[in-house]
């Protein structure tokens, strides 16, 4: 139980995808406009991948290590078209603000990360631990920047305003804002020793 | 008493030269354009560069007590960084902008890379920038000259983009400054003086600037009109913030080439983005944008320039 915890904990802290492994940063910079978007993108990952993880590492022993990564790609494929429905049914207007983004998951560098690191050489239960850890790694590192970004750039928390005012800074939520956010937030997580270097 | 025995490696020469001595140079090098400023675009100026270096040097000052390292605000870094900021701003924007501006020049453009040498990127032109993103309305609205009051009005690189002549604006008006910009960049008489006491004084040397201005004139002369080799290049060199980026801030010690090869390169480079931007680009003026891009290829060009070995 101890070492489930660990799995779990470790890809919200030492191992947080956005800030101490630096990966999938494609929807992480371009997503991050709106706090309610990076949630349902976070949602989305974090789904994608803790049933990657387990059915990747339920198969691990049946795939032949030549074809894995195509063997990955099309389980991933699966879920993430899975995903791709499920939000087009009941959530279209999150599906339509996201985009390409939610297809994108397929190749989003977390999810492969941790089948090749992890859910390759694991049992089943620790691979969704870590799946569910990593997601909510990824959902918290995005969401934090996506806040950050909509209060400064636009002025509101997940779509509410709270000024009436134009004067904000614009910048933030052009893809210079992103940048500068996500650079000066892993610098505070390596000063406060969340993440190493 | 031992202290005076001591001997020392060579070499022994000693210069009166410290980064103090010339920061606070560069910063008196600028004070008659900035007058000029005041004079042409009233007292309203004055209080934008005020703003403007105070907001620099508390935003230095608490940086870095709060991360526990000397306190350098006295050596004018801070203060040539609010000032070159202010200078690169037009006379009538609100008053909070410059100190939004200088807080982002210190806090973003120089102490998070570790303080003063450090930084890739010249300070108060990441604070131009950021400006410029975030309220362009109020960075390219600009007061008409010694009007007094917020006329607002075109400049002449607006007009020299959509490739139309300059109407009411003479060469001498350029040269003097009768023409909307902003406050540090309009009087080019002034910037020479200053420029002329740096370029004899030896604290910048001309290669930078004089590359620079050379290759603005020259393909602004090319392409600066509908047909090859009519452009009006000499409006091109006095417009804009040529002047002021050319010799105050392409020659910043930081970001630029050390060798006298290398600051050709940059020099040529910051003059064909500046051409680039100015006319094709989306906006009217390049300079900062230029310095900026040729800032980040400063160690490039200092790895392939770098001298041979004497013996090697």
């Amino acid at each position: 139980m101890k070492s489930l915890i660990k799995e779990f904990s470790k890809g919200i802290t030492v191992l947080n995808p956005t800030f101490g492994l630096i990966l999938g940063l494609c929807p992480t910079l371009a997503i991050s406009t709106s706090l309610f978007n990076a949630i349902g993108m976070g949602v989305a990952a974090t789904f994608v991948l803790v049933f990657s993880n387990l059915i990747i590492s339920a198969l691990r022993n049946f795939i032949p290590a030549r074809i894995r990564l195509p063997s990955y790609i099309v389980i991933i494929a699966t879920f993430v078209t899975i995903c791709e429905l499920g939000l087009k049914a009941y959530l279209p207007g999150l599906s339509k603000s996201l985009g390409i983004f939610i297809p994108l998951i397929v190749v989003n560098c977390i999810i492969m990360a941790r089948a090749e690191a992890f859910a390759s050489s694991n049992r089943i239960l620790p691979s969704i631990f870590d799946g569910l850890g990593m997601g909510i790694g990824f959902t918290l590192g995005i969401s934090i920047i996506a806040f950050i970004r909509e209060l400064l750039g636009s002025g509101s928390i997940a779509g509410i305003g709270l000024l009436k005012s134009n004067e904000f800074i614009l910048v933030m939520i052009l893809s210079p804002g992103a940048l500068l956010t996500m650079g000066l937030l892993i610098a505070l997580s390596r000063l406060l020793g969340l993440t190493k270097r | 008493m031992t202290d005076s025995l001591l001997v020392n490696t060579s070499p022994h020469l000693h210069k009166k030269e410290s980064v103090k001595r010339i920061m606070w140079l560069v910063t008196l090098s600028l004070v008659p354009c900035g007058l000029a400023g005041i004079f042409i675009f009233g007292l309203g100026a004055l209080w934008i560069i005020v703003l403007a270096i105070l907001a620099a040097v508390i935003t230095e000052f608490v940086l870095q007590a709060a991360t526990r390292r000397r306190i350098t605000v006295f050596d004018g870094s801070a203060v040539l960084t609010g000032l070159l900021l202010a200078y690169n701003l037009p006379a009538d924007v609100p008053f909070w902008l410059p100190v939004v501006g200088a807080i982002v020049s210190i806090a973003i453009g120089k102490q998070v890379f570790g303080g003063l040498g450090q930084n890739i990127f010249n300070p108060a032109l990441v604070g131009r920038v950021f400006l410029m993103a975030s309220w362009p309305k109020y960075m390219t609205t600009f007061v008409r000259p010694l009007s007094y009051d917020a006329v607002t009005s075109a400049t002449p690189l607006a007009a020299l983009t959509e490739g139309k002549a300059l109407e009411g604006i003479s060469y001498l008006d350029l040269f003097l400054g009768n023409r909307p910009g902003c406050i540090g960049e309009v009087c080019i008489l002034a910037l020479l003086i200053g420029a002329a006491f740096l370029l004899l004084s030896k604290y910048i040397s001309w290669h930078i600037p004089l590359s620079y201005i050379f290759t603005v004139g020259l393909l602004s002369y090319v392409f600066g009109a509908k047909t090859l080799f009519a452009g009006d290049w000499f409006s091109h060199i006095l417009s804009g913030g040529l002047i002021l980026g050319a010799f105050f801030m392409a020659t910043d010690y930081v970001t630029s080439p050390l060798t006298y090869k290398g600051q050709f390169v940059f020099g040529i480079g910051c003059g064909i983005i500046t051409v680039v931007i100015r006319l094709w680009g989306g906006y009217p003026e390049g300079v900062s944008y230029a310095i900026l891009i040729m800032n980040a290829a400063t160690p490039i060009i200092d790895r392939y320039t770098r001298p041979r070995i004497y013996g090697s």
